[in-house]
């Protein structure tokens, strides 16, 4: 079971309260985008065994998106954070890094 | 101007908690820049509370106001006073990115009392009662569908979810509520 720290809200919120919404960060490509940019944008995923960003939406309570760090392997949660960010906070980044070494980094 | 009624009419179950649909009660939603000092005004005007803060319930004198997102709130008015209570909120918040609706009809409200209220809601949320703050208001869903809650008396809860689906919410806290189906 996964539980998410909401950091709209607060609330501590089991999987079953929220929404996913797929791999966080991705830079959208509109029109005027070349065809392989558009393409990479809608099609290609990461799809990590380890540590991952993703995307959630707090469905059942107050009803915000955020974005949500944790290890596709372990369920384990690094941290959660508001989605008005365009990378994953600095110091989410560190302690990631202190919990898996072998980790190479955010992009 | 016909009668209204509300969900189900104020049906009520005695199990070892006590259910009851709470009848006819005056919600108004109100949506915007919470911080906004404009908005305080309103809603003190509305309700005679101060904004909530994050996931509380503040009440007076019969009204409440229940924080429910970073940029909503659920007023608590008597039923009789909604309309015009939510009328008076849209010139009150003019000049603001907000919005004030009365959603009386499109709720249902009910009651659990009893000793054992709790354990009524345990079976259904996934939610830990025994850290729910005695002020604090909790959405999340009863079964499969969404519903507010809060501690409303030392042993009472309210639930509050939408008209559509109250006949479901009813069953699932008579059934919650069955004699000899307490926790331990």
């Amino acid at each position: 079971m996964l539980i998410l720290e909401c950091p709209c809200c607060g609330v501590k919120a089991e999987e079953t309260e929220l929404a996913p919404g797929g791999e966080a960060h991705l830079k959208r490509y509109g029109p005027g985008s070349s065809d392989e940019d558009f393409d990479n944008y809608m099609f290609a995923r990461a799809n990590p065994k380890g540590v991952h960003f993703e995307r959630w939406r707090h469905a059942y309570g107050c009803g915000k998106w955020f974005l949500a760090a944790r290890c596709t392997a372990t369920l384990e949660v690094f941290g959660t954070y508001p989605a008005q960010t365009t990378e994953p906070p600095a110091e989410l980044q560190a302690y990631i890094k202190s919990r898996r070494p072998e980790w190479e980094g955010y992009k | 101007m016909p009668n209204a009624v509300s969900a189900l009419n104020g049906k009520a179950f005695s199990g070892f908690a006590q259910i009851t649909e709470a009848g006819l009660q005056g919600m108004i939603t109100l949506r915007g820049d919470l911080a906004s000092p404009v908005i305080a005004e309103a809603v003190r005007a509305a309700t005679g509370t101060p904004v909530p803060g994050p996931r509380q319930v503040v009440s007076a004198g019969g009204k409440s106001a229940l924080w429910m997102s970073p940029d909503e709130l659920l007023l608590l008015v008597p039923y009789a006073d909604a309309a015009g209570i939510a009328a008076q909120l849209t010139p009150a918040l003019s000049g603001e990115h907000a919005l004030a609706v009365n959603v009386s009809d499109a709720r249902a409200m009910f009651r659990i009392q009893g000793a054992k209220a709790a354990q009524v809601l345990q079976k259904l949320a996934p939610v830990d009662f025994d850290t729910l703050g005695a002020d604090e208001v909790r959405r999340s869903r009863l079964a499969q569908v969404a519903a507010a809650m809060w501690k409303s008396g030392p042993d009472e809860f309210t639930v509050i979810g939408f008209r559509s689906v109250a006949g479901y919410i009813m069953g699932l806290l008579e059934n919650a509520a069955l004699p000899g189906s307490e926790i331990a």
